[in-house]
C-alpha cells in the first residue's frame, strides 16, 4: 500500500522534460464511504501528451477517484501526485497543472460565458487583462465568441460542455480529466468535443484522463484502464487489453474482464 | 519562457495572485446578487417593515431614556435603526451560507475548490464577499430610514463602515459554521429558525437592555452574553462616532473564533460523499 513510489522528486528534476514524471500518477490509493469501500488499491498513471480512458460502469468509483485527484477528499490512502506535486502535500502546485471539467454542470448559469471564464482565471490569479485575453482567443476556439455576453443558461448542453473545456484550458494546465463529459450530449456534440480533446493531446502534448463508459470513445492509440466495483481490472495500451482479454474489441474485452453480463446501450 | 520553469519548481503564489483571487470572488458575488433582484427587495422589505410599522407601533409604548450614544431623546425608530442594520447583516449571513450549502449539492461549489490556492483563503474570501454584499443591503437602508427621519451624523456613516465589515464578518463566519454542520438543503430553514430568530429578539435590538433587566434579570445575562447584542452596540455606537470596546472585543473575538471554526469544520465532502453510500455516481 505504502510501497515508495518510483517517481522523481520535483526538486530534484527542474527540467520539465524529465520524461519519468507522468502528468497524473496513482498509487495505491483506496476510499471507503463508511463502511462501503468505493476504491480499493487503485495504481495506474496517465503520462503528458497521452489521451488515457478510464473506463468502468456508474458507480465504479471513476467520480471518487476524480474527486480525490481533485482534493474534494481526503486522500484517506495511497498517494496521488500531479507532475510530481503530491496532491495532499503541496495542493497549491498540483492544482495549478490540472484542469477538470466535472460530470455535473459547475457553470453560473446566469452570468455570461465571459463572466463565467473571468471568475475561473481570477480564482487562479490570472490577472484582469490577461484572462480577458485568454477567455477570447479561448471562446473564439469553441466558436462561442459572439454568444460572450449571453448568459450561460441560454446555451444548449453541447455548448455548455464546450464553455466547460475552454474553462478548464483557462489557466494552461498539462493535465485536463474529464468526467463523463458527453453525458446527455446528441451525436454531433459528442463529435465536436471528442476531437476537441484528442487535438489538445497531439497539438498541445496536455495528459488527458478521459472517464466513460461509453466503448465508442475509445480509439486503438489510447491507454486504457479498466475499473470495475473500485478495483483496477486491467491497464495498459488499448490493444494490448483487448488482446490479452482474447477478445475483438474493448466492447467484449470489457465483458470478459468483468463478468458484466449486459452492458448499458449495448446488447450482452 | 519562464512558463517552463514554473512546471516543476514550487513557486506558490504571490500577494498579486491572493488579491485577484479575492476581488473575483467579491466580483462574482456581487454580480450574483444583483441577479437575484428578489433577494435585494426582500433584504431591503424586511428591516423597513420593521421600522415603518413595528417601530411605528410601539413608539408609544416604549420610552426610551437618555442612553449612550445618543445625547437627547430620541424616536423609537431611531433607536431600532442599528439593530435592523445588524439584523440585515444576520439574514445575509445565513442566507450566504444557504448558497453554499446550495451550491455544494449543485456542484458550483467544485469550481471555487479547485482553485489552487488555499482552501482556508477561499473561504476567507467567500466570507468577504457575503459581507461586502452586506454593505449594499445596509447602506441602501441607511439611504430610505435618512427620509425616515433616522439621521445620524454625515461621518457616522463612514465611521460605522468598519464596524459593519467585521459584525458583517462575524456573522457571515457564523452562518459558514453553521451551514458546515448541515447536511443537506432541506434542513436548513428549521436551524436558520433556532438560530435567527433567538438571536435577534434576545438582544439589544429592539429594546434596551435596561428594560429587558427590569422584566428578567436571566433574560438580560442571556442578551448580555449573545454576540449580536454585542454586533448590534458595536454599530449603535459606530454610527455616532464612538467605539464600545467592550461590544468591540466581543465581535472580534467572536469573529475570530467563529472563522477558524468555520475554515476547519468546513467539508467539502459532505453533501458530495452523500451520494456515494446512496448507490449513485460512486
Amino acid at each position: 500500500m505504502t510501497t515508495p513510489a518510483p517517481i522523481a522528486e520535483p526538486h530534484e528534476t527542474p527540467r520539465p522534460e524529465a520524461a519519468a514524471v507522468p502528468a497524473l500518477s496513482i498509487d495505491g490509493v483506496s476510499h471507503a464511504y463508511g463502511a462501503r469501500r468505493a476504491l480499493t488499491d487503485v495504481s495506474f498513471s496517465v503520462q503528458p501528451a497521452s489521451f488515457t480512458a478510464l473506463l468502468g460502469l456508474n458507480g465504479a468509483g471513476k467520480s471518487t477517484l476524480f474527486s480525490l485527484i481533485t482534493r474534494l477528499f481526503g486522500i484517506q490512502s495511497g498517494r496521488v501526485s500531479i507532475f510530481g506535486h503530491d496532491v495532499s502535500k503541496s495542493p497549491g502546485e498540483a492544482l495549478r497543472l490540472l484542469g477538470v471539467v466535472f460530470q455535473p454542470r459547475t457553470l453560473d448559469l446566469d452570468l455570461s460565458l465571459t463572466q463565467n471564464l473571468l471568475y475561473h482565471a481570477a480564482l487562479h490569479g490570472i490577472g484582469r487583462r490577461e484572462a480577458a485575453a485568454r477567455s477570447a482567443e479561448l471562446l473564439g476556439r469553441i466558436g462561442l465568441t459572439e454568444r460572450a455576453g449571453s448568459k450561460v443558461r441560454d446555451l444548449s448542453g453541447g455548448q455548455m460542455r464546450r464553455l466547460e473545456i475552454a474553462r478548464a484550458l483557462l489557466h494552461r494546465p498539462r493535465l485536463l480529466l474529464l468526467d463523463e463529459p458527453t453525458v446527455g450530449l446528441d451525436v454531433k456534440a459528442r463529435a465536436d468535443i471528442i476531437s476537441h480533446v484528442r487535438q489538445l493531446v497531439t497539438e498541445q502534448g496536455i495528459g488527458v484522463l478521459w472517464a466513460t463508459h461509453l466503448f465508442d470513445e475509445i480509439m486503438a492509440g489510447d491507454d486504457l484502464v479498466v475499473l470495475h466495483q473500485g478495483k483496477v481490472l486491467a491497464l495498459g495500451p488499448m490493444t494490448r487489453v483487448v488482446a490479452e482479454a482474447g477478445a475483438q474489441d474493448v466492447n467484449t474485452a470489457f465483458m470478459r474482464l468483468t463478468g458484466a453480463q449486459t452492458m448499458p446501450g449495448g446488447g450482452a | 519562457m519562464s512558463s517552463i520553469t514554473t512546471r516543476d519548481a514550487p513557486r506558490g503564489f504571490s500577494a498579486q495572485e491572493y488579491l485577484t483571487c479575492l476581488t473575483g470572488i467579491v466580483w462574482r458575488e456581487g454580480l450574483r446578487f444583483l441577479h437575484q433582484r428578489e433577494r435585494f427587495v426582500s433584504a431591503l422589505v424586511r428591516p423597513l417593515v420593521w421600522l415603518f410599522i413595528f417601530a411605528a407601533g410601539f413608539r408609544q409604548v416604549l420610552g426610551i431614556s437618555i442612553i449612550p450614544p445618543y445625547e437627547t431623546y430620541i424616536l423609537y425608530e431611531v433607536y431600532i435603526a442599528p439593530g435592523l442594520m445588524a439584523m440585515i447583516q444576520l439574514f445575509n449571513g445565513m442566507q450566504s451560507s444557504l448558497s453554499m450549502v446550495y451550491d455544494r449539492e449543485m456542484g458550483n461549489m467544485r469550481t471555487l475548490l479547485v482553485s489552487p490556492l488555499p482552501r482556508g483563503f477561499l473561504l476567507f474570501c467567500k466570507l468577504l464577499a457575503g459581507t461586502a454584499v452586506s454593505l449594499l443591503q445596509v447602506y441602501a437602508f441607511l439611504l430610505i430610514a435618512w427620509f425616515w427621519d433616522i439621521t445620524p451624523p454625515p461621518s457616522g456613516y463612514l465611521t460605522v463602515l468598519p464596524a459593519l465589515i467585521l459584525s458583517g464578518l462575524m456573522l457571515g463566519s457564523l452562518g459558514m459554521l453553521i451551514s458546515s454542520g448541515i447536511k443537506q438543503l432541506e434542513n436548513f430553514a428549521g436551524v436558520m429558525n433556532f438560530v435567527i430568530f433567538p438571536m435577534f429578539f434576545a438582544s439589544s435590538a429592539l429594546y434596551p437592555l435596561w428594560r429587558v433587566q427590569e422584566g428578567s434579570p436571566y433574560l438580560y445575562y442571556l442578551c448580555e452574553a449573545n454576540p449580536f447584542t454585542h454586533a448590534v452596540e458595536l454599530i449603535r455606537f459606530a454610527l455616532y462616532g464612538q467605539i464600545n470596546w467592550i461590544s468591540l472585543a466581543v465581535v472580534a473575538i467572536c469573529t475570530i473564533v467563529f472563522m477558524i471554526g468555520a475554515i476547519l469544520a468546513y467539508d467539502p465532502s459532505r453533501g458530495l460523499a452523500r451520494r456515494g453510500p446512496a448507490g449513485g455516481e460512486g
